[in-house]
């Protein structure tokens, strides 16, 4: 198998490691590089967090990732930054001495992965008229979890460094330049163990039809547990994320209705903005699906071939008429998103196929959209019931009603009889009230660790209820700040 | 010192102005000893590893470089709670590629019973299985994904039986791990039949994981003369020295045990980092190799035991105006299924069942319940908030009873002067302070005009409502085990001048080693920079406590400054009779790097590094032991009675809280606390436990929820489904006050007062103000019933019983 050439912190290194080695792996066994830990390997607790920069971007830009959730193949061609390459000459980086001068560490152990995240908000806010803003520090700071403080040194020190200013002589803008090392890893040599990044859409369903059994990797932020938490070889890997037409987004017309392609590949961070122009609920879903480290890595392709119950977006694509298209050798086709979902993580993929786009209509005229998410905690936590509610409201009376929840069956649905309740009716309590008891026959809930069916069945209804109220009182406040958007 | 968060600009400002005067010697940074004018005890300090913390270059046990050849271990666990191993078959686990060694509980050749305090823990399963997670055996390979995956290869068959999982009914059969306890004073029976009015109710508490950042993990060397070098992520390094030497067959003089830090500890690695050190020392010594043992996380939460879950009960008889007059509360303590430290811990719930109220003539009930789960442990408080919780509830529940503000009956009930001794016979010193804390925080935080605000709010807002509550919080402070209220240390000053410490205590965070460092550089007129701690070790001071119960400053703190008085003196003695200068004896004081005798024109100097060197030279030891005994403490568990504590410390918090009675979502508003110290030794890094406590308490009492399936297997195992405060959960506003100006009346180091574990309780205020929130509901008429964790599911669940329909 191919070398990995990557540059840490300025310096380029060369290394050769089996393809389901993650970057933490290979800091800590191959490297001897400690000062990156190791606190759950799940990409839950933010310890491992390190900044990758892309050179080869229009705009490179450091971004805050889990080290122990990313392979240590993707480094290919990309400069990483890590704890030990902040200081340089002896003097600490601006999110480090802020953190020693706000006594932001305790136990210490979290400190690596804080500071890492406060060095990514650092670079891409230093200078900046205003101070980050409540949200924006909750976005870079709610992917590491810290035992110790209560975050308040944390937060002082997040406005404290961005009073200082940028250390003469640190730069790492060396690795920026970097050109010679090829930026993805070529096809494999050895079809039993491979790490393969295909760099275009034919090579990469070219590899697809010939090894059916590998696995394909983007973000890595479900994939990888299977290594860390489960122990399973992950020995043939493709990864989509070198190819261009899957990290687009591009304005088009499809089935007769303005909308955007979106790539599989295109991470949640990328989405962002789009979301924030035209679909602002679903863009404050965004901030709390996983965190920061997860939304720069994991992509909506990826959620939505995961298939899993409870995956943040597809209930809203659900309701918002998303289609996916799939892509093999052969042929490329295009299904509505609800007919992509078969089962318990089973969908219409054949085996030689890839999700390689996803259609989002635009919203048209006095549609609306909610998505509400409910879970035990507010940042950073797997939804326990996820509701999305799209209609159009014209002279009081609800058309085009699409509901969708996640949570409440074996896959992302939608709730066909309260759509029904709904569709053409006046949203008054009595048309809310006849949907919530349709409610009860279109799903029948769970017991798990993230709550009870009971909680799942009266959460799901009272979100009507909150609809109604949001519909006829709309100067009642009945969604908490934290929450409401 | 107070700390202000909120992000608008005037706070900001005001933040920073604050921040400005507790620097260095700024007025608000309380020099509790001053001598000249100048002293490092009570200034915030940075923490001694800051610098390393932030760079990388602080080493946890898993950063330690290794011999090439050194083992990694993994462990086999118990897949059932309960049954009879039948077969244990490694055949397949020895020959996995890269498996140099595989033990069971055959293999030890010492006591494979390793329980801390009383017997009751195997270090390997023999035959009956306990809880699932249970080791039953440990694989060491040559890298630790080897060892893992060959664990995979066993072939264990268990005999399963069904678990017993509920503490209530363990109870009532007498499924007990340690004997129950009672603690009374006065005739309850009497006072309940005659009281004008009497409630009951009961309540759940749920436990807690600790969720150190660290895993647990140890590296074990093998040493020469048959012994083993022990670096362990540990609270307790004296205890693992003497379990490791037992289950080897060895002399305590063979082990040596070394702690430099740890990645959080919060009491889960008081007893519990001890069997991955036994397991690793017996492969150490098997083979001859450097040996790890690290849980990755998921294990370690099954593996580990947690706070104990309560079952908690009341009986209380007041009269009109909601003062107690005395009756009978129960405590269940869920311990799991040995007793590791369940004694004490289920003694100090029962010990903190009144928390700052007088009970009147009461009836503390403490049962130890066996359950099929991992043996609960040590956590923040031990066993203090679960007690508390109980009449914290029966506060609020009087409130609604009798239609009084809740803070009106808290402030009823308050021991005063006249109700001051508590159902085990002891008198509450200071607890005036207790009133004088709360009527500054009531007037800080205006309580009365926010009550007003919120009830106004609660009436015109139908699906959003606010609740509000404060909290008092007294805790005893001393381990309630007599003998380990104790502390060592060693001083070495070296020919340079610069000055080695070392104490007992461990370092979790805590910032323990830096306020040591402070008390030898305040004693001996240095600079922070010329005095060093290292790794603490049991090699250096012997027979030392946990690091625990809140102590490690009081104790060690006491012993680092008797070591440094008495090599003080030591070198006033040797100046005095050795310059010929002729130095003034009396009035001989350290001070700027300089020993000063004498006044005004018969003032003189002599640079420390000067005197060092010539002591050394005139044969004068330069190297000093000290030692500490809390004097006045005493416990009889034969009458429940007796001065378990050296001193209390108090505080009070005052919670604002919103909740969604659609979803059960909330969120915390504001929070005000004020916390007693005494004199602070470090006014940053006491408000960095009272900070860090108060959100490890909420996360307690809110998001944290351990689930066990009907079989008894743990399935919150991991931070996906384990959700402990994050980011976002930082109040808005956040405002944090130490109280000035009231010393300990105690003779504690520079009457100071512990802060480890007392702040962990001021979040009962943001239950308490859930409660509220939802009392509301009934126009404050009903206390409704929440369990803790009130997580968004029980509120939606409580509020949908109380609350009007819409739909």
């Amino acid at each position: 198998m191919a070398n990995i050439e990557f540059f840490l912190n300025g310096t380029p290194r060369q290394c050769h490691v089996a393809p389901d080695t993650s970057i933490l792996v290979l800091l800590r066994e191959h490297l001897g590089a400690t000062g990156t830990k190791e606190g759950c390997a799940s990409g839950d607790c933010g310890a491992c967090t390190v900044a990758i920069v892309d050179p080869h971007a229009p705009a490179p830009a450091y971004k805050s990732i889990n080290a122990c959730m990313t392979p240590a193949h993707q480094l290919q061609g990309m400069a990483l930054v890590t704890v030990e390459g902040l200081a340089s000459n002896g003097r600490l980086h601006p999110a480090q001495a802020a953190m020693v001068e706000c006594h932001g560490s305790q136990c210490g152990f979290c400190t690596p992965g804080v500071v890492m995240s406060l060095f990514t908000l650092y670079e891409t806010s230093v200078g900046e008229q205003s101070l980050p803003s409540p949200e924006q520090l909750d976005a870079a700071l709610g992917g590491n979890l810290c035992r110790c403080t209560g975050y308040r040194p944390i937060r002082d020190a997040a406005l404290q460094m961005l009073t200082r200013d940028q250390p003469a002589g640190w730069t790492h803008e060396g690795s920026l330049g970097l050109s010679s090392a090829q930026s993805s890893v070529p096809p494999p040599t050895d079809d039993a163990v491979f790490f393969y990044q295909p760099d275009s859409l034919e090579e990469l369903t070219k590899a697809r039809a010939r090894y059916p059994q590998a696995r394909l990797v983007a973000g890595a932020t479900d994939l990888w547990l299977e290594t860390t938490q489960q122990l399973k070889p992950l020995d043939q890997l493709i990864d989509i994320t070198r190819v261009k037409a899957l990290s687009d987004i591009e304005t088009a017309n499809f089935n007769a209705q303005k909308g955007w392609w979106i790539g599989a590949g295109v991470t949640y961070t990328q989405l962002e903005p789009l979301l924030n122009d035209h679909f602002p609920s679903f863009a404050h879903l965004l901030h709390r699906l996983g965190s920061q480290q997860i939304r720069n890595r994991g992509t909506l392709g990826g959620n939505i071939a995961n298939a899993s119950p409870i995956g943040d977006t597809p209930p809203v694509l659900l309701t918002l008429g998303a289609w996916v298209e799939l892509a093999s050798i052969s042929q490329t086709r295009q299904l509505p998103l609800e007919d992509f979902f078969l089962g318990y993580k089973k969908t219409a993929l054949a085996a030689d196929e890839i999700v390689s786009r996803i259609f989002i209509p635009r919203l048209g005229e006095h549609t609306a959209c909610h998505a509400w998410k409910l879970s035990k905690r507010r940042e950073d936590d797997i939804s326990a019931v996820l509701g999305a509610f799209a209609y159009r409201l014209e002279n009081g009376r609800l058309h085009d009603v699409r509901i969708a929840f996640g949570g409440m069956a074996a896959i992302p649905k939608r709730a066909l009889k309260a759509e029904q309740a709904l569709e053409g009716k006046p949203a008054d309590a009595n048309c809310f009230r006849q949907a919530q008891a349709a409610l009860e026959h279109d799903f029948s809930p769970m017991d798990d660790v993230r709550g009870s069916a009971q909680y799942r069945r009266l959460a799901a209804a009272n979100l009507f209820e909150r609809l109604y109220l949001t519909l006829s009182t709309p100067s009642q406040e009945v969604m908490l700040h934290a929450y409401a958007h | 010192m107070r700390t202000l968060t909120r992000l608008d600009t005037q706070n900001r400002h005001a933040r920073r102005e604050l921040d400005d005067k507790i620097k260095g010697d700024g007025p608000l940074a309380r020099h509790t000893v001053t001598i000249n004018g100048r002293c490092h005890a009570g200034q915030s300090s940075i923490h001694e590893s800051a610098e390393k913390h932030v760079s990388g270059k602080a080493a946890y046990i898993d950063d330690l470089v290794l011999p090439a050849d050194a083992l990694h271990i993994a462990l086999g666990l118990s897949p059932v709670a309960r049954g009879m191993l039948t077969r244990l078959d490694l055949d397949a686990v020895r020959l996995a590629p890269g498996v140099i060694d595989v033990i069971t509980f055959h293999e030890v050749p010492g006591h494979t019973d390793i329980g801390p305090v009383f017997p009751g823990d195997p270090i390997f399963v023999e035959t009956d299985i306990s809880y699932a997670g249970q080791c039953l055996f440990a694989v060491a390979a040559t890298s630790l994904h080897a060892a893992r995956r060959a664990v995979k290869l066993a072939i264990v068959d268990i005999d399963e039986q069904p678990a017993r999982l509920d503490p209530v009914a363990a109870t009532q059969c007498e499924e007990l791990v340690r004997p129950t306890h009672v603690q009374e004073r006065g005739n309850c029976q009497e006072v309940l039949q005659q009281a004008d009015q009497v409630i009951e109710n009961d309540l759940f508490i749920g436990g807690q994981e600790h969720f150190y950042l660290e895993g647990q993990a140890c590296v074990v060397l093998p040493t020469e003369d048959d012994g083993v070098i022990v670096h362990t992520s540990n609270q307790h390094p004296s205890e693992t020295q003497k379990l490791v030497a037992e289950v080897l067959g060895i002399a305590l003089h063979a082990v040596t045990v070394e702690v430099r830090r740890m990645g959080g500890g919060f009491g889960g690695k008081e007893t519990q980092a001890s069997p991955w050190a036994c397991i690793a020392a017996i492969i150490a010594r098997r083979t001859g190799k450097a040996a790890r043992l690290r849980l990755p996380r998921s294990e370690d939460m099954h593996v580990t035991g947690k706070r104990h879950p309560f079952h908690n009960r009341y009986k209380l008889g007041f009269d009109d105006q909601g003062v107690i007059q005395g009756g009978e509360i129960s405590l269940i303590g869920n311990c799991g299924y040995s007793p590791d430290l369940s004694d004490a811990i289920v003694d100090r719930a029962m010990f903190h069942a009144d928390n700052a109220y007088s009970l009147g003539s009461a009836r503390v009930t403490g049962y130890r319940a066996k359950t099929n789960t991992a043996s609960n442990t040590a956590f923040r408080g031990f066993g203090g908030p679960q007690g508390m919780m109980i009449i914290e509830a029966a506060m609020d529940d009087i409130a609604r009873h009798t239609g009084t503000d809740p803070l009106t009956i808290r402030k009823r009930n308050l021991y005063r002067e006249g109700r001051n001794i508590t159902h085990y016979g002891q008198t509450v010193d200071q607890c005036q302070l207790l009133h004088t804390l709360i009527e500054k925080l009531e007037t800080d935080s205006a309580y009365w005009s926010r009550r007003k605000a919120i009830a106004q709010f609660n009436a015109t807002s139908p699906v959003l409502k606010k609740g509000l509550a404060l909290t008092p919080v007294k805790f005893g402070i001393s381990f309630t085990a007599q003998h380990l209220n104790q502390a060592g240390a060693l001083l070495h000053v070296y020919t340079d001048g610069s000055v080695m410490v070392n104490h007992g205590g461990t370092e979790m965070g805590q910032g323990l080693h830096t306020k040591i460092c402070q008390v030898v550089a305040l004693e001996l007129g240095l600079d922070l920079a010329q005095v060093r701690i290292t790794a603490t070790r049991t090699d250096k001071v012997p027979n030392t406590s946990p690091t625990a119960a809140s102590s490690g400053a009081d104790l060690n703190g006491m012993a680092v400054r008797d070591a440094a008085i008495k090599l003080r003196e030591r070198l006033f003695d040797f100046a005095a009779a050795h310059f010929e200068i002729g130095l003034d004896r009396e009035g001989m004081h350290l001070e700027d790097g300089m020993l000063v005798a004498g006044l005004g024109e018969s003032e003189r100097k002599i640079p420390w590094g000067e005197l060092v060197q010539t002591a050394y030279l005139n044969r004068i030891s330069l190297s000093e032991k000290g030692f500490y005994a809390t004097p006045l403490i005493h416990y009889s568990r034969t009458t429940g009675q007796g001065r378990p504590f050296y001193y209390y410390a108090f505080g009070a918090a005052v919670s604002e809280v919103s909740i969604d009675t659609l979803s059960g979502e909330y969120q915390v508003d504001r929070v005000d606390i004020l916390h007693d110290v005494g004199n602070s030794l470090n006014p940053a890094i006491d408000i960095g436990q009272v900070e860090g406590g108060f959100l490890q308490g909420m996360g307690w009492l809110t998001t944290e929820e351990l689930k066990w399936n009907d079989k008894g297997v743990l399935v919150s195992d991991g931070p996906a489904t384990y959700k402990i405060p994050t980011f976002g959960d930082l109040p808005d506003t956040f405002n944090v006050s130490l109280l000035e100006g009231h010393p300990n009346s105690m003779a504690s180091l520079y009457r100071s007062k512990a802060v480890g574990e007392p702040p962990f309780m001021l979040a009962i205020s943001v239950w308490s103000a859930l409660r509220d929130a939802l009392s509301s509901l009934t126009d404050y008429r009903i206390s409704p019933r929440l369990d803790t964790p009130a997580t968004p599911e029980r509120i939606l669940l409580a509020s949908q019983a109380l609350r009007v329909k819409t739909l």
